[in-house]
């Protein structure tokens, strides 16, 4: 096991022993992991498993069943924009294109510079003044094209 | 003095936190005493931030203020000022509404449990735990309630199966996963009265039987986690919560848990199996929830708007609850009014109202300036509406009637510029993202359906009677309501919109 593979399961294994008695914890557990890592290592799985007395497999289904859980680390910041209904009523579709053009990246992708990953959300709830953002999980109401620009400005500074 | 600046996560996105820290600034500054509220949203979100002052006359409001505007409204005492709206609850928006269960929103700081007391809180739970268990599952059949989430399952024959189901433990289960575009009545309720969803829930533990409750809400929404967390800790030790629930020998927590961005979560089936650290994959009904839900274990598991209307049906009863609606939709409905509109919001009002009074009147028309094209009513999954059917009155079997559905009351209005068969295409790929994948309908038709419609999009004419089966075997072959009514906005914009999807307009030509 190397060094880094051991202070995870050290780490891991007590973020499982916090969630001990608890029913149904495996994802309050890999929310914890995923909060402490900025996703969720690898390493981490088998500890899980076995804390859990599931399968490693069974872990990894979970982990790659939600949108919200990352195999990989994000950018420095993570910049998500409402793809939703209402928001697009209001010209979310453009906003996400000048977003997608103005980053060079597509859904999902992280700049060059690891500054900002771009993601789609679908509804903040904020369906009545869109098109919405959430900025390294800051709600932001109606984003035009030019405040999406102030907003990669300000996390790029 | 008290000023009023909401928390709610709609004015924190329109510059709130600014607000609040400048009217704390400038009132320390000018030496005086003002305490700032951070209140929930009154539900006028393009007034927001909109901020109040408490008076002997009541509260007057002034909207929409951004944090440079604070000095002045120092200066001008707050009254005279160009952005003064005067008493807030005497605008248009205010008095023509019916607000049962967002009677304390916006009103009360949302973490007071001593003004939710003084505001009526806690009434409906003394009277229910006079009551006892049965007269309770009784109360809420009485009422008329029903599912307030989207399917309209009455709420009390729910409760009255688990009521009736043996077992060492039940729960009680809310479902906070408001994961559809146009609806955030969930979210305003948790931000801005989280007290009258924990005191609903516990009438609900008690009426059933069960001792344990669970508050599950979508990751999206970090503002109601962080109220959520807040309100329950409180009623833990203000004695609402716990071994003994005001002083009585009814036993009854609750726990909030996290989402992880799955829309299908919001399934009830798949809700649980969420719950219970499992992938989000809907389970085949039967056995029905209410018998073998959370743990396998007889669960309720309703949305936020049904428990939280259940105190208010318990402080002012039944009878008075179900006098307002029509036909078999009682009560009240919270609107959410969103999209392309002048005026969005949150709306609550009796069931009844028709389309056309709640874009044109409340909503204003678009916000554009321009015609409304189509209002979808009811979520990524619900219908496309056209003007010719504005006339509908807002009801469960009224819209099932036209080929749509309420679900949880959330309208999207569209401007001319829509294209409806890039929407057609867009709830395919919606379900296509979002699908568990445990029903094939749903798992491959998703995608089929965005090739199909690229298609239509392409001339090929011959791919629209394809589309159209393709529905058909999506909504009835498919497990739960993600791939059963998918085919809604898809078929609604097909059937009212054909003038979109070009080959029809070339075939009639």
């Amino acid at each position: 096991m190397t060094s880094e593979a051991a202070e995870i399961a050290a780490r891991v294994g007590e973020i499982l022993r916090a969630h001990d008695g608890m029913e149904g914890p495996l994802l309050p557990i890999l929310h914890e992991v995923q909060a402490v890592y900025g996703h969720v290592p690898q390493a981490a799985l088998p500890v899980i498993a076995a804390g859990l007395n599931i399968s490693r497999a069974e872990v990894h289904g979970v982990v790659s069943f939600y949108h919200d859980f990352r195999e990989e680390p994000a950018g420095r910041h993570v910049l998500k924009l409402c793809r939703a209904e209402a928001c697009q009523a209001m010209g979310a579709d453009g906003v996400a294109d000048h977003a997608k053009a103005r980053l060079g990246v597509d859904w999902h992708g992280t700049t060059a510079d690891g500054a900002v990953t771009l993601e789609p959300v679908f509804c903040l709830g904020l369906c009545a003044c869109g098109p919405a953002a959430l900025v390294d999980g800051r709600v932001v109401g109606r984003v035009d094209e030019a405040r999406l620009d102030q907003l990669v400005a300000e996390v790029t500074a | 003095m008290r000023i009023f600046v909401p928390r709610d996560a709609a004015a924190r996105a329109l510059g709130a936190d600014a607000v609040a820290a400048a009217v704390r600034a400038e009132a320390q500054r000018r030496g005086l005493d003002v305490t700032v509220v951070r209140n929930g949203s009154r539900g006028m979100v393009w007034l927001e931030p909109l901020v109040e002052v408490e008076t002997a006359t009541g509260r007057y409001g002034f909207g929409a203020i951004c944090a440079k505007d604070v000095p002045a409204l120092f200066e001008a005492g707050f009254h005279d000022h160009p952005k003064a709206l005067g008493r807030t609850d005497e605008l248009p928006w205010m008095k023509r509404q019916t607000r049962l269960t967002f009677a304390r929103v916006g009103l009360i700081d949302p973490l007071s449990l001593a003004e939710y007391e003084a505001h009526g809180g806690l009434a409906g739970l003394r009277r229910a735990l006079g009551m006892g268990a049965e007269a309770i599952v009784a109360e809420v059949t009485e009422s008329g309630l029903r599912g307030r989430g989207g399917a309209g399952f009455p709420t009390g024959i729910k409760w009255k199966t688990v009521a009736g189901a043996v077992a060492e433990r039940k729960y009680i289960v809310c479902n906070a996963d408001e994961g559809d575009s146009g609806t955030f009545a969930d979210r305003m309720l948790m931000e801005g009265d989280p007290f009258t969803l924990i005191e609903g829930m516990a009438i609900a533990g008690i009426g059933v039987g069960a001792t344990k409750g669970y508050v599950y809400i979508r990751s999206e929404y970090p503002d109601a986690i962080e109220v959520m967390e807040s309100a329950v800790r409180i009623a833990r030790g203000a004695g609402l919560l716990g071994l003994s629930v005001l002083g009585s020998d009814h036993v009854f927590d609750i726990e909030v848990r996290v989402g992880a961005g799955a829309y299908v979560c919001g399934e009830e089936t798949s809700l649980l199996n969420s719950l219970e650290g499992k992938r989000g994959v809907v389970r085949a009904k039967p056995p029905l929830p209410a018998l073998e839900g959370f743990m396998g274990r007889p669960t309720v598991v309703n949305n936020v708007i049904s428990l939280a209307t259940v105190p208010v049906i318990f402080e002012k009863g039944a009878a008075f609850y179900k006098a307002f609606g029509l036909g078999r939709s009682r009560g009240t409905i919270p609107l959410q009014i969103a999209g392309n509109v002048k005026f969005g919001g949150l709306f609550e009002t009796a069931f009844g109202l028709s389309l056309a009074e709640i874009v044109d009147e409340i909503a204003g028309g678009t916000a554009s300036g321009r015609p409304v094209k189509a209002v979808q009513v009811g979520g990524p999954l619900g219908a496309y509406f056209p003007r010719a059917l504005f006339d509908t009155p807002f009801g469960y079997e009224d819209y099932a009637g036209q080929g749509g559905l309420i679900g949880h009351a959330g309208i999207v209005v569209f401007d001319d510029r829509a294209d409806m068969l890039k929407q057609a295409r867009f709830a395919m790929e919606f379900c296509a993202i979002e699908s568990c994948g445990k029903c094939t309908p749903c798992r491959i038709g998703a995608v089929r359906g965005v090739e199909t419609v690229d298609r239509i999009a392409r001339g090929d004419a011959s791919a629209i009677p394809l589309l159209t089966d393709l529905c058909e075997t999506m909504k009835s072959g498919s497990l739960c309501a993600l791939g059963g009514f998918t085919p809604y906005p898809v078929m609604s914009a097909l059937t009212h919109f054909p003038d979109d999807f070009a080959p029809m307009k070339e075939a009639a030509e």
